[in-house]
């Protein structure tokens, strides 16, 4: 179940087809590119293939991204503007970061999160840090894409949920839509943004579809959402995890076990006042992370519970996350390595029998 | 040959005194009484920063290094600001938050001293990219020592600035050592063809000759502006007067070797000579630039050393615009 998503789709048409009210989150995010782009010339982006075929003698345009999410771009936008760059991450990621302290308002592509090595000084050194040891001087609008997740048998290199390494800097900002709709308004909102921004996109969700308004809109940085309520368990979850969270919550519920699904949304700002008044509703809670479990997300949220909702806790909390390990490449061992719903729903019925 | 006019070669002349008059007083505070942090010191240096800083305006950026006292000074830096931050006092140029080595003022074009040895070089890009875009006509000038030339950083910031022809200029000084290893030993290759090899033209300059620096530049900021893409200069056969930082040994230089160079590599001296010799200054110009100099940079240490600490009320702040 973990992994019914098998296949990356490469050969995608991003632009919405006219009257179509539900569409993927690969749409979603085109159109909030093109949308803003429109709004404010000031926008370029950049990065590794975004059109695709820079220099070439052949087709231009001709993947729109590794993942399809700009295609369209280029031919409205021009080169100017839709800027195809030689494969080097730090150069590519300090370009938009210098560019963003100077007048425009980058979104850069980062084409997997993995190569976060690559380029990690621009943001654990450079861009996270320009306002605050520069006194407050230097505003840095840049948002930066990138992929992360497991499930597509790309393996070790190409595979990681990385996003709490970029959580931990103060001074960035880092958002994971779950659905289309976020997706949309969260990458409006982050490209508005005045704060550098790590916008997360996971690698098995860009088909996913859901209704998305055609006209632009934002979903503000810092603001959960609740995806179900119920009295009896939290699951806070992240990004593709929503998914399956719900999934579990569906099956609780067919045996009478009804659960609050909080999908925080951002990372950084954490809305910590929503988990926290969910888990005091519940008193139970259940972390659902598909990042390798020491020094997370997972962790983190837990310790926040612990904290400041410790008297409401009825149960011990469960964290539902990968093991320490590298992501695996055989189907077998992958869909191990995974969260499932088939976890969350375990993991949910223990903290329900828990009894001190 | 750039012509300059009496009153720039008598402005270039300030700026250059200015800087080492700056740092020869920190250095004597610093010997008496400790100073917070680090300071790396960059007397013998000053003609670079002050050759190229001298042909920009405000259209123009700077990306400066650990050692950037010189930079700042060079494009006009408030110097009281910058010594209040020295000494961690309020009204300190970044409020405390960033000391010597992250200087910035961007209303003056210095967006940056850097920490990170070539850590600047991706984001002098991004500064030509936004005035190449944007059509201001501006540049962007990154400092770099010989120790940041071998970062991969700062390679692949020269591909990406030769691919889209941009506006920057690269400008390794070095200086002769990447803190106590040698330039020489640790530099593989050639520079100027290192510059070549990624499709834009290098030159070597003499460091410490203001002239051939500015005349250098010159060229490289007029090929930058006229659409022509990007240059590297490596200015060499200069040295650093001080240790790699304050209180550490320097003991990798033979004392008679640094003799020589404060003897005949020292950019105020070479400029003095320069111009009286010519007839183009005359040395009673040039002291009473020197006394002005040592009235204003004392007076401000003065204040600093006056002036109320940073308040730890400070610490939370400016790490977003908004969260």
């Amino acid at each position: 179940m973990a992994t019914a998503d098998s296949s990356i789709n490469y050969n995608t048409v991003s632009k919405r087809p006219p009257g179509k009210s539900r569409i993927s989150i690969r749409m979603a995010l085109n159109e909030a590119l093109a949308q803003e782009m429109r709004r404010d010339s000031r926008i370029i982006i950049l990065g590794e293939d975004i059109a695709g075929g820079m220099g070439a003698a052949g087709e231009q345009d001709t993947w729109g991204g590794p993942l399809g999410v700009t295609k369209g771009l280029l031919p409205e936008f021009g080169r100017e503007r839709v800027i195809d760059t030689p494969l080097q991450e730090s150069a590519i990621i300090g370009a938009a970061c210098g560019a963003a302290s100077n007048g425009l308002r980058p979104v850069a592509e980062l084409m997997f999160i993995n190569f976060i090595g690559v380029c990690m000084d621009q943001l654990l050194n450079q861009v996270s840090k320009f306002r605050y040891m520069f006194g407050g001087k230097v505003t840095t609008p840049v948002t930066i894409r990138t992929v992360y997740g497991a499930g597509l048998r790309v393996a070790a290199q190409h595979s990681n949920s990385y996003y709490s390494l970029v959580t931990h800097l103060p001074g960035l900002k880092v958002v994971m839509p779950s659905n289309a709709y976020d997706a949309k308004g969260l990458l409006i909102a982050s490209i508005r943004d005045d704060d550098p921004v790590i916008f997360c996109e996971h690698l098995a969700l860009y088909d996913d579809e859901c209704e998305v308004p055609e006209e632009p809109y934002v979903v503000p940085l810092g603001e959960a959402n609740l995806t179900r309520e119920g009295r009896d368990v939290t699951i806070v979850a992240l990004g593709r995890m929503v998914k399956f969270a719900n999934a579990a919550a569906d099956k609780l519920e067919t045996d009478g076990i009804r659960c609050t699904v909080v999908d925080p949304r951002t990372l950084s700002p954490l809305d910590e006042d929503t988990i926290i008044e969910a888990v005091e509703e519940t008193g139970r809670l259940v972390v659902v992370d598909e990042a390798t479990p020491r020094c997370s997300m997972a962790t983190d949220i837990s310790a926040l519970a612990a904290s400041r909702a410790f008297g409401a806790l009825k149960a011990p909390i469960s964290m539902v996350t990968a093991p320490h390990t590298p992501v695996p490449f055989a189907p077998a061992l992958e869909d191990a390595y995974l969260p499932s719903p088939e976890k969350i729903e375990k993991a949910v019925r223990d903290v329900m029998v828990y009894r001190r | 040959m750039l012509e300059l006019t009496k009153a720039q070669m008598l402005q270039a002349y300030r700026s250059m005194r200015t800087i080492r008059f700056f740092e020869d007083l920190l250095a004597r505070e610093a010997a008496k009484a400790p100073m917070p942090g680090v300071l790396h010191l960059y007397c013998g240096e000053e003609a670079s920063a002050v050759g190229v800083c001298m042909l920009l305006d405000e259209r123009d950026r700077i990306y400066s290094t650990h050692r950037p006292h010189g930079h700042c000074i060079a494009r006009g830096l408030d110097l009281k600001a910058m010594m209040l931050e020295l000494y961690a006092k309020q009204g300190g140029l970044c409020s405390g938050k960033g000391g010597s080595m992250h200087l910035a003022d961007p209303d003056r074009g210095l967006m940056g001293a850097n920490g990170i040895v070539g850590g600047g070089m991706p984001l002098v890009n991004g500064a030509a990219l936004a005035a190449q875009r944007l059509g201001t006509g501006g540049v962007a000038v990154g400092f770099v020592g010989d120790g940041g030339s071998n970062q991969g950083q700062f390679l692949e910031a020269l591909n990406f600035a030769s691919v889209f022809k941009l506006p920057s200029i690269f400008v390794i000084e070095d200086n002769g050592y990447a803190e106590t290893t040698a330039s020489c030993w640790s530099c593989a290759g050639d520079h100027v063809k290192r510059a070549e090899g990624f499709g834009m033209p290098g030159r070597r300059v003499g460091g410490a000759d203001f002239f051939e620096v500015y005349d250098a530049a010159g060229e490289a900021v007029a090929r930058a502006r006229a659409g022509g893409g990007p240059s590297l200069l490596h200015l060499t056969d200069f040295e650093r007067f001080y240790p790699h930082e304050q209180g550490i040994s320097d003991a990798m230089r033979p004392p008679e070797h640094l003799r020589w160079i404060k003897e005949n590599r020292d950019p105020l001296n070479l400029f003095i000579c320069r111009v009286t010799t010519s007839g183009q200054l005359k040395q009673g110009e040039l002291s009473a630039i020197d006394k002005e100099v040592a009235a204003l940079v004392e007076g401000v240490l003065a204040e600093a050393k006056e002036a109320p600490d940073i308040s730890a009320e400070n610490l939370l702040t400016d790490v977003y615009v908004s969260y």
